[in-house]
């Protein structure tokens, strides 16, 4: 049952081939075979998944189920879960469990999906390759010895072993697209303001954005189609009609007019990657679109403005876990400065107390025009680099990722040379446009994602783009060795 | 050398929404400690902030009354500091661009009239409470008060003396009360004050070093405190000092303030735009909307019941101090149907006298103002003097009952039968033949003698008009 796509499994479900019951413990059993070599998950809720599989097969014996009743999927630990542990990939949180559900979480749980657990990822969704987590790396299925990227590495790492069909991702710099291309399988940042933020464990408020993560870009269209949607408790969500993705799927791509940006394919870039990223832009002129070379003049202020602005709200959004309400608490504070300086110093790991120390600079008296002002006129620079190419083009295509994935350790001594893995992903979190990675080939051995970057809310023209390159080809339907029976 | 004081508050009033600024839990006062806060009031991990449309709407009403600009776009700022009672780690306040800018106030100190600007009004939420008593050595946290909307009120440094301040608080604090945007409840914290206090030689322009006196939560010690403070500088310039930049704290005990932290150990608030609120946006639409639910305001109250009543400045001004006082004045006068200055004495001294004493509000007084009514009619119509009435307005007060009731009960009524008044006046003549001789002989003095007797004889119901007319006819 794993083989099969998570829009197979529904239409299985429906044809009464097999129950949720059933699906839910081939999966179940999948991850206590598979997992403690990958270590995707870091909390597995095989109690609440075979209560909700049950529930779902009375559903479906109803003729009340939806496409994703009674399909198994993952949450990524950074969404709140009633009465399950939500870590957020940190000791601060390893206690912590939630009085309440995500937004994203409640909108699963009442369209009859299947909760497995919780998946691993960089602490805070702080990192790019999960080396971050207070649980341990997560490995990636292709190549244990390399990293599944991050911080959704966990969702990308075990949906590429067949150990769910979807799961729920997060992308504030690139932590959804990053790391399904390292792992091979599709994932999609939406238009910010498209899925609602709450219960969703903040990093940088101005970019976090929740996606779906799956093997198929139909699949991704399935469960977006749950996620999206406005909700009154988050300000910044958007009310706005959430079109059918999935019928949209099958529109052809005659005229689809596609930018190639040049500074995406300049130094930094593996030769390798480019020739596979140009090979499926061929494929795409083969399907009806037009390309065109295109500039986005002001990308190369992406990477340092993102370090400005993402820390910058992280060291204020980080400042509740102070030991006082929830979370790591010191032994025997002394003191109030006591209880603060070692609950934070213990239960926060190297890379956020970096990222807080950053910004927390950044915010000061002195620095703040010179560094967070100017930050956000570079963002408005570079949503304008987007805008005047979506007068020209409808979507744009370049890498997701300088490189394939990297060994563990890599890149860890060398903060700069992390965040430049994301350097193609940037721009479009501080634009808040929604983009997408689909595998587009291998380069020794390992996947290797192509971004598709669109005009805002055009997750519906994303989806249908890769989907049509999906029917073409079949590097989507690749599957790790070993993992493969 | 002579000095000048120079004052700015920040006075803080809790707005009266019945939900928290971000979230829906209830603002109700003095509930179970932690009962009133929601997971976004406590911070959890994930929650968002929703802004309340109420508060913004008595931002506005505030901002309109006051003449002030309101904003068309204001942005809410995130102000990072670590206290156990700040549940985020930050308070959501407003900072470079508040929904209320450049508005004033007029006042009245001594019989001059002033008017202070107003630099700005924001809206912000409050903290939770930190208690230190019955822990045991720890601290306990109660937020039930965290995410309470707040506006908070700057005045521009235009106040010269601690009397002018309190002029200031005290028009403030009646203005918010008008607006119903506050209950004024200062000893629940409702309306507080933060005072900006320097001191400069006179003639100079340039503002001296200044300190702030943190939460002063009644009128009387913001006077002290003010006046203390002042004090306190000019001591030290006398003696070639120089005052430090600082915050101090008022010790109401010991009257004094004490310090607090100075400007170097001052917070670096880290002030930036929330990323999770979207900056207020205010159409024309709306502040035409609040505008048609603003009241009649104090000034133009005070400036109708002068001329509609005929009634003096103090007169006017004591009786809009608040906007119940106002409307029970002016239902007293409509069921009198009488006299408005008659109504002012009665409710400003005979009423305000017995409420001092008690110690009760306008709107907690033992007698409606329909009451008080029924008892201005009965002088008015010379069935009781003033002087009865008194008597009738302490028993309504203490035992209750209509005036009428009292008056008939007890026998109160006025004697205005000529016969019966002469026939007394006849008797004490009578009874009084030196009095009688030495008046007539010119010790006119003693036409008072002859009163006191009437109304002896008559347990103070002769009509005095009467009394004092026939009396000298009788004694001629």
């Amino acid at each position: 049952m794993h083989r099969k796509t998570l829009a197979e499994l529904a239409a299985g479900l429906e044809r009464r081939e097999f129950s949720s019951v059933e699906l839910t413990q081939a999966h179940l059993a999948r991850i206590e075979r598979l997992d403690p070599a990958l270590n995707s998950f870091i909390t597995t809720t095989p109690e609440i998944a075979l209560a909700q599989a049950r529930a779902a097969d009375e559903r479906l014996a109803k003729g009340e189920a939806g496409p994703l009743t009674g399909i198994p999927i993952a949450q990524k630990d950074i969404f709140c879960t009633k009465g399950v542990r939500t870590s957020c990939g940190s000791r601060m949180l390893d206690s912590f469990v939630s009085p309440y559900d995500a937004c994203v979480v409640e909108r699963f749980n009442a369209a009859g999906a299947v909760m497995l657990g919780k998946l691993n990822m960089d602490e805070f969704a702080m990192g790019s390759s999960n080396e971050t987590s207070y649980y341990g790396p997560v490995k990636n299925p292709w190549n244990t010895a390399t990293v599944p990227g991050g911080s959704s590495g966990g969702s990308a790492a075990a949906v590429a072993a067949r150990l769910v069909p979807g799961a729920t991702g997060t992308d504030t710099g690139g932590s959804i697209r990053q790391p399904a291309a390292f792992c091979g399988i599709t994932g999609l940042k939406p238009t910010y303001g498209r899925v609602s933020r709450w219960g969703m464990i903040a990093f940088a408020s101005s970019l976090d954005q929740a996606g779906p993560m799956a093997r198929t870009a139909e699949d991704c269209a399935i469960m977006l189609q749950t996620m999206a949607g406005f909700d009154e408790r988050d300000s910044t969500c958007v009310d706005r009609p959430v079109p059918d993705y999935r019928a949209a799927l099958g529109n052809d791509l005659d005229g689809l007019r596609i930018g190639l940006p040049k500074e995406f394919f300049g130094e930094g870039l593996d030769p390798a990657i480019a020739g596979l990223i140009h090979a499926a832009v061929d494929e795409y002129r083969r399907l009806g679109a037009i390309v065109r070379e295109i500039s986005l003049p002001n990308m190369h202020l992406s990477v340092p403005a993102y370090y400005v602005v993402a820390p910058a709200e992280c060291s204020s959004n980080l400042a509740r876990f102070d030991g006082v309400r929830f979370g790591h608490r010191c032994e025997n504070p002394t003191d109030l400065a006591d209880l603060y300086t070692r609950s934070r110093g213990e239960g926060f790991g190297a890379e956020v107390k970096r990222r807080i120390l950053i910004g927390t600079y950044a915010l000061s008296a002195g620095y703040y025009d010179a560094y967070y002002l100017k930050a956000q006129k570079i963002r408005r620079l570079i949503s304008e680099d987007f805008r005047r190419a979506f007068e020209e083009v409808d979507v744009i295509m370049g890498p997701t990722a300088p490189s394939v994935a990297f060994e563990f350790g890599a890149k860890s001594a060398d903060p700069i040379a992390m965040y430049l893995s994301d350097i193609y992903t940037i721009a479009v979190n501080l634009a808040g446009l929604p983009g997408m990675s689909i595998p587009v080939g291998f380069s020794n051995g390992l996947p290797v994602g192509m971004q598709i970057i669109g005009g805002y809310f055009s997750e519906d023209r994303l989806l249908n783009v890769a989907h049509r390159y999906q029917q073409a080809t079949d590097w989507h339907t690749r599957t790790p060795a070993g993992i493969a029976d | 050398m002579e000095w000048e004081t120079v004052i700015g508050l920040e006075i803080h009033a809790q707005l009266a929404t019945r939900s928290k600024i971000f979230s829906g839990a209830p603002t109700a006062y003095g509930a179970e400690p932690n009962t009133q806060a929601c997971a976004i009031d406590l911070g959890l991990p994930g929650v968002l902030p929703v802004l309340n449309r109420e508060a913004v709407r008595m931002a506005v009403k505030f901002g309109l009354a006051i003449g002030a600009e309101i904003a068309p776009v204001s942005v809410f700022a995130r102000k990072n500091y670590f206290y156990p009672d700040l549940p985020k780690g930050y308070q959501i306040s407003q900072y470079d661009l508040p929904v209320v800018a450049r508005g004033k106030l007029s006042i009245n100190v001594d019989g001059k009239a002033l008017t202070i600007g107003i630099t700005r009004a924001h809206l912000e939420e409050d903290a939770g409470k930190s208690l230190h008593e019955d822990f045991h050595g720890y601290t306990g946290i109660d937020l039930n008060r965290a995410g309470t909307p707040l506006l908070e009120i700057v005045s521009e440094p235009d106040l010269r003396s601690a009397k002018e301040a309190v002029a200031y608080m005290k028009k403030l604090h009646a203005l918010v009360r008008y607006l119903e945007i506050c209950d004024g409840n200062m000893q629940e914290g409702s309306f507080r004050c933060d005072a900006n206090v320097s001191v400069r030689p006179k003639g100079q322009t340039k503002f001296g070093t200044r300190a702030e006196i943190k939460n002063l939560n009644s009128f009387r010690f913001v006077e002290k405190a003010i006046n203390h403070e002042i004090a306190r500088q000019i001591e030290i310039l006398e003696g070639g000092g120089e005052v430090i930049q600082e915050t101090r704290l008022y010790d109401s005990v010991k009257d004094e303030t004490r310090s607090m932290r100075s400007k170097e150990e001052a917070n670096d608030y880290r002030y930036f735009p929330d990323p999770d609120l979207l900056p207020l946006e205010i159409s024309s639409g709306f502040i035409e909307e609040v505008k048609a639910t603003l009241p009649e305001l104090p000034d133009a109250k005070r400036d109708r019941f002068k001329a509609q009543y005929g009634l003096s400045d103090y007169d006017a001004e004591v009786l809009t101090a608040s906007r119940e006082m106002a409307d029970f004045y002016e239902t007293v006068v409509r069921e009198a149907a009488g006299d408005p200055k008659l109504c002012a004495n009665w409710v400003m001294v005979e009423l305000s006298g017995l409420l001092n004493k008690d110690g009760l509000e306008i709107t907690a007084s033992k007698i409606d103002a329909a009451g008080l009514a029924s008892l201005v009619r009965r002088i008015a119509d010379a069935t009781i003097s003033g002087k009865i009435a008194k008597q009738v307005l302490e028993t309504m007060w203490n035992e209750g009952g209509s005036a009428d009731d009292i008056i008939e009960r007890q026998g109160l009524k006025q004697i205005t039968d000529t016969g019966a008044i002469e026939s007394i006046i006849d008797q004490i003549i009578a009874a009084n033949p030196e009095q009688l001789a030495q008046y007539r002989a010119g010790k006119d003095k003693l036409f008072g003698f002859f009163v006191g007797q009437a109304m002896k004889a008559t347990q103070g119901k002769a009509n005095p008009a009467q009394l004092n007319e026939l009396l000298k006819k009788k004694l001629q």
